[in-house]
């Protein structure tokens, strides 16, 4: 024994194995839902190489869209393609406005824009859509849930939420590496003019590639907008976890997206119903905020390029 | 860098400027509200957080999203030394507040920079939330709450002075004069560092860092002591702005306040110690021309900040710097054509 | 009426302008002010300090209003004297607190300064009010420590403390007999207040925490912590969420099917302003506060009826609070007829003042918090009813702390 009895970590046992299994599976479906808010900026980030802060922004607005086309519409089955058509388009148009002028510039003014950007969404936010709290209906067909214990429940909503993160996934990872775009992404990503030179029309991928990604995000907040409701700020509240994502997994990478979403949301999940205390101190659930951050330093001191990032980026 | 190439005649013109500011913030307090003195006091205390931020970005091409960390500890330091209702010895409290952020941007460097690009700005900013959440989460200092300076640090001198004070913080003009004084050490201080060989080995990172470790420099060491020396001054700011209002937050670790520094030295013009002081001012006339505007006020402020990014890549100062130097290459083509 | 007041916000702010842009230019020419400061007028400077922007717009709108409509009330003049308003967006970021606080006191030189909803800029706040003496009503942050260690004789507050709803819900849930409890909020001063003003009243009355759950503010991943609860098998949970929080929450409570079989209790955060967003979620739940839409006596129904025929909107309880925060200066204003330059009877006569709120009969504690009715409300269809008093003339928490200079 090195230390005293009274410096050692003092780790509270977890409770029964079932309840520990549950604990697990929303670990792993919080980090699907992680996932899904990230991988549209893992694609702008890792393939377009710009740092997109207002990533939460376009969150906040597929939600808003979500709830306001679920008015219109009558069903949340109708708004989401209308939803996604719409934030398509915006994306394009955001593009051409604004983005395109930013691929040559360093990534301190894709900082700076960007910043300005999350300022002027949630501005206008506030001005088309006011400042209340709202809520989106469960469509029919997923309100049920399955019963876990005597007197838990999982509600089918989210089960069905992982399930449409995993096919993303998936597919996201078949359009990049099993396609011809996705090839001329990827080559894109690594040598923009050599692309260019042979006679693919470039600007035209980065326009696609960032509005898939902003549809992506605004997908991923008309999904959740169910579960959480919508409200002012809710995007802040995604974005910086966002980044942690997609650094921890390595920029570009969507296989290292999902196993760093996965790696925060059980570290997150643990983090608050375990106690952890050291030398008297109670640093669990205590400092459960900090786990994140600490894995991701950790992490990035490890493998400084993430987990599944290339080196040299 | 096209700013600051043809400048090598700008600074004959730049330092007439700068004496004309200087006299202006020398003469400011005679004549305005105590508003407006205390205001300039925040925003030369906002510009000593800027140009320490510009020493990493514009001088060192690293992009810190976590510099409100250093900033904000300080702070917390001050809180700290302060026995309640009692001031805290300046003498004693403002070299330790500026070590402990030294000290914390020394270790956190030691890690942060193994990495580098995106990667670098990402981990300052997962260093500075851990800090921020620390002070958010336990009761070390207030947890949310914060906790208040009741008194601003004492400047009396110890026994062999007979406890000589040569001037009080609690008297706003005499704190806007320390502030000022601090604002000229700190551009002087680092206009030497910048002109030093140091500064020519970090402006050689900057450019093209793989060149320079294969000329023999252990780049590492030196981009340590650049986030060491920035740390340190942003601590500097940090204690005062703490000292100015008297109360401490967690959220002077924030995300949002790094955010804010970094468009202060773009807005002025990253890459001159100038230009990060006068971001700051311009940032801080802008947010109070704009609330008296508008109630959707921060849509102004996003749309400017989107508009510098867009048009102004120099910031103000580095824009004015090109513009006064293609005039002077101008002349000069003309006197020797004539 | 809104028009008048509009135009004369405008024309403050249209001066402020000048001055600012003014001020611009001096600073850079390095010339004196002075001049440009208008002579002390003879109206009554009110400044509001507070969030225009962001998370707590709704709230910082509806207090605005609220306290307009209460000196509208007094007639054309308050006490003979016309009212100024000052607004300044504090964009709920504590460190421009004290920033912006000390722009309304030493620049705008408010008469009255009006502020705000979050705790962590209130306490920048009252760093300028004690420093400067200028009177000052808090209509909603709840932080205890501002009429508790940091009591001054300009400090009021027409809302709550912190624990002050909460206090009387640990009476009613240990009354019902649940005697093991478990308590969820977020890991920040006004749910740490919350639970304990729960605690200290439940643990007196036999009650035992099973468990106390927090979360890092303001994370809304809820889930592992409802599967700690559901393993925990409490008698009875008690939370401290608000807002788009509050919402989620109970969406989440209802999908993990703990509603109906754990009783639930929180303060009436939880439910406000949350009901349109959650359906059903809330259907039931029974939560405690100092006002309720449905108060039925005729100064609530008149309050509610002016509220909405002047601003379009139905108010809340941040309303209130704002109307409240109005009628306690009006009250002072009335005592020395409109002499601002009265300082000691203005402060005098809000202490003793008995305010007709909406809520009920208001006095002031002697830290100068609200003396209040707390009531018990459920949730009944789209609305908050109230089913009774959980505690009358409620003063909490203890005045001890509280060590108020004569």
């Amino acid at each position: 024994m090195i230390f005293p009895d009274a410096f050692l970590p003092y780790l509270e046992p977890a409770v029964d194995f079932p309840t520990f299994l549950i604990q697990l599976l929303n670990g792993v479906q919080y980090g699907l839902l992680l996932f899904l808010i990230a991988s549209g900026l893992t694609l702008i980030f890792g393939i377009m190489g710009i740092i997109n802060l207002a990533h939460g922004s376009f969150y906040m607005l597929g939600a808003y869209l979500a709830f306001s086309l679920t008015e219109g519409l009558g069903s949340l089955w109708l708004a989401l393609p209308a939803g996604i058509v719409l934030s398509v388009l915006f994306g394009l148009a955001l593009e051409w406005l604004v983005i395109q002028r930013l691929y040559a510039r360093d990534h301190l003014y894709q900082v700076l824009l960007t910043y300005g950007l999350i300022l002027v969404f949630e501005e206008l936010r506030s001005i088309l859509w006011g400042d209340d709290v709202h809520g989106v209906k469960v469509p029919e067909l997923l309100a049920a849930s399955i019963s876990l214990t005597d007197n838990l429940n999982y509600p089918v909503y989210r089960l069905a939420m992982s399930g449409v993160c995993l096919v993303l996934a998936l597919g996201l990872w078949w359009v990049l590496r099993r396609t011809k775009l996705g090839m001329i992404i990827r080559a894109g990503s690594v040598n923009r003019d050599m692309v260019q030179s042979l006679g693919i029309d470039i600007t035209l991928i980065y326009r696609i590639v960032f509005a898939a990604g902003l549809a992506l995000a605004a997908f991923a907040g008309m999904l959740a907008a169910p579960t959480s409701s919508v409200f002012p700020g809710m995007g802040n509240q995604v974005l910086i976890i966002c980044f942690v994502v997609v650094v921890i997994g390595g920029i570009g990478s969507v296989q290292g997206a999902m196993i760093g979403a996965i790696l925060i949301g059980l570290v997150d999940t643990f983090g608050k119903v375990l106690t952890l205390e050291v030398a008297g101190f109670q640093l669990l659930p205590q400092l459960s905020g900090v786990t994140v951050y600490l894995m991701m330093a950790v992490i990035l001191l490890w493998r400084p390029e993430g987990l599944f990032g290339s080196r040299g980026r | 860098m096209s700013a600051a190439a043809p400048g090598r005649r700008a600074p004959v013109a730049g330092v007439a400027v700068l004496l004309v500011c200087l006299a202006a913030l020398l003469l400011m307090p005679l004549g305005v509200d105590k508003f407006y003195v205390q205001l300039v006091t925040k925003m030369m205390i906002m510009a000593v957080f800027a140009m320490s931020l510009d020493l990493l970005i514009g001088f060192t091409g690293l992009v810190s999203f976590g510099h409100a960390a250093y900033f904000g500890v300080a702070g917390y330091v001050l809180a700290y030394a302060a026995p309640q209702y009692q001031a805290a010895s300046l003498w004693v409290s403002l070299p330790l507040a500026m070590a402990v952020s030294g000290l914390l941007a020394l270790v956190i460097g030691l890690f942060v920079l193994r990495t580098s690009g995106v990667y670098f700005i990402m981990v300052t900013l997962a260093f500075a939330q851990m800090l921020y959440f620390v002070f958010h989460d336990t009761k070390l200092a207030g947890g949310t709450d914060g906790v208040y300076i009741y008194v601003r640090p004492d400047a009396a001198l110890g026994e062999w002075a007979g406890g000589w004070k040569p001037f009080d913080l609690e008297n706003f003009v005499h704190l806007y004069y320390v502030v000022l004084v601090l604002l000229v050490l700190t551009w002087i201080f680092l206009r030497r560092v910048i002109d030093s060989p140091f500064g020519r080995v970090i402006a050689g990172i900057k450019v093209n860092e793989p060149r320079m470790r294969s000329l023999g420099y252990a780049t590492f060491r030196y981009k340590l002591a650049s986030f060491v020396i920035a740390g340190t001054l942003a601590g500097m700011a940090g204690y005062f702005a703490a000292a100015q209002f008297g109360f401490v937050n967690p959220d002077m670790l924030g995300w949002h306040l790094s955010g804010s520094a970094i468009m202060m030295v773009i807005l002025g013009g990253m890459g001159t110690l100038g230009g990060a002081a006068l971001g700051a001012f311009m940032m801080m006339l802008l947010e109070l021309l704009f609330q008296g505007l508008t109630k959707h006020w921060q849509l102004l402020m996003g749309g400017s900040i989107v508009g510098v990014a867009l048009l102004l890549p120099h910031g103000l100062l580095g824009t004015v710097a090109a513009w006064w130097g293609r005039r002077v290459a101008a002349k000069d083509s003309e006197r020797t054509d004539g | 009426m809104p028009n008048d007041m509009q135009n004369d916000k405008k024309g403050a702010k249209r001066r402020e302008l000048i001055k600012a842009a003014g001020a611009a230019g001096l600073l850079a020419a390095g010339g004196g002010l002075t001049n440009l400061s208008l002579a002390q007028s003879a109206k009554v400077k009110v400044g509001l300090m507070l969030p225009y922007t962001g998370t707590f717009a709704q709230l910082g709108v509806a207090i605005a209003n609220g306290f307009k409509l209460a000196i509208s009330e007094q007639g054309k003049t308050l006490a003979g004297r016309e009212v100024e308003y000052v607004t300044l967006d504090d964009e709920s970021d504590p460190p421009k607190g004290a920033d912006r606080a000390n722009q309304l006191v030493t620049r705008d030189k408010v008469d009255l300064l009006v502020g705000t909803v979050h705790s962590g800029v209130q306490m920048g706040i009252v760093k300028i009010v004690r420093e400067s003496g200028v009177l000052h009503i808090i209509p909603n942050a709840g932080v205890e420590a501002a009429t508790g260690q940091l009591c001054a004789p300009n400090i009021f507050r027409s809302s709550f403390a912190n624990g002050q709803p909460a206090y009387p819900m640990g009476k009613v849930v240990a009354d019902r007999g649940l005697k093991n409890v478990v308590t969820l909020a977020w890991r920040y001063g006004a749910g740490e207040e919350s639970v304990a003003g729960f605690k200290d009243s439940f643990l007196k009355g036999g009650g035992k925490i099973v468990k106390e759950l927090w979360l890092p503010f303001p994370n809304v991943e809820f889930q592992s912590l409802l599967t700690e609860i559901a393993s925990l098998k409490p008698d009875a949970v008690f939370v401290f969420f608000a807002g788009g929080g509050a919402a989620k929450f109970l969406t989440d409570w209802k999908a993990a099917g703990l509603k109906g079989r754990i009783p639930l209790f929180g303060t009436g955060f939880l439910t406000e302003g949350v009901l349109e967003a959650v359906g059903d979620a809330a259907e039931g739940i029974e939560t405690t506060l100092h006002y309720g839409d449905g108060i039925d006596t005729p100064k609530n129904r008149a309050f509610r009826l002016a509220y909405a025929k002047a601003f379009k909107l139905q108010p809340d309880v941040y309303a209130v609070q704002g109307y409240d925060a109005g009628l306690l200066f009006a009250a002072g204003m009335k005592a020395v007829k409109g002499d601002i330059s009265k300082k000691k009877e203005i402060i005098a006569a809000m202490r003793a003042a008995t305010i007709d709120s909406p809520r009920g009969k208001v006095t002031m504690s002697k830290s100068q918090n609200p003396i209040q009715d707390m009531y018990l409300r459920k949730v009944v269809g789209q609305e908050n009813r109230v089913t009774g008093v959980a505690m009358k003339a409620l003063d909490y928490p203890p005045s001890g702390t509280c060590k108020m200079p004569a």
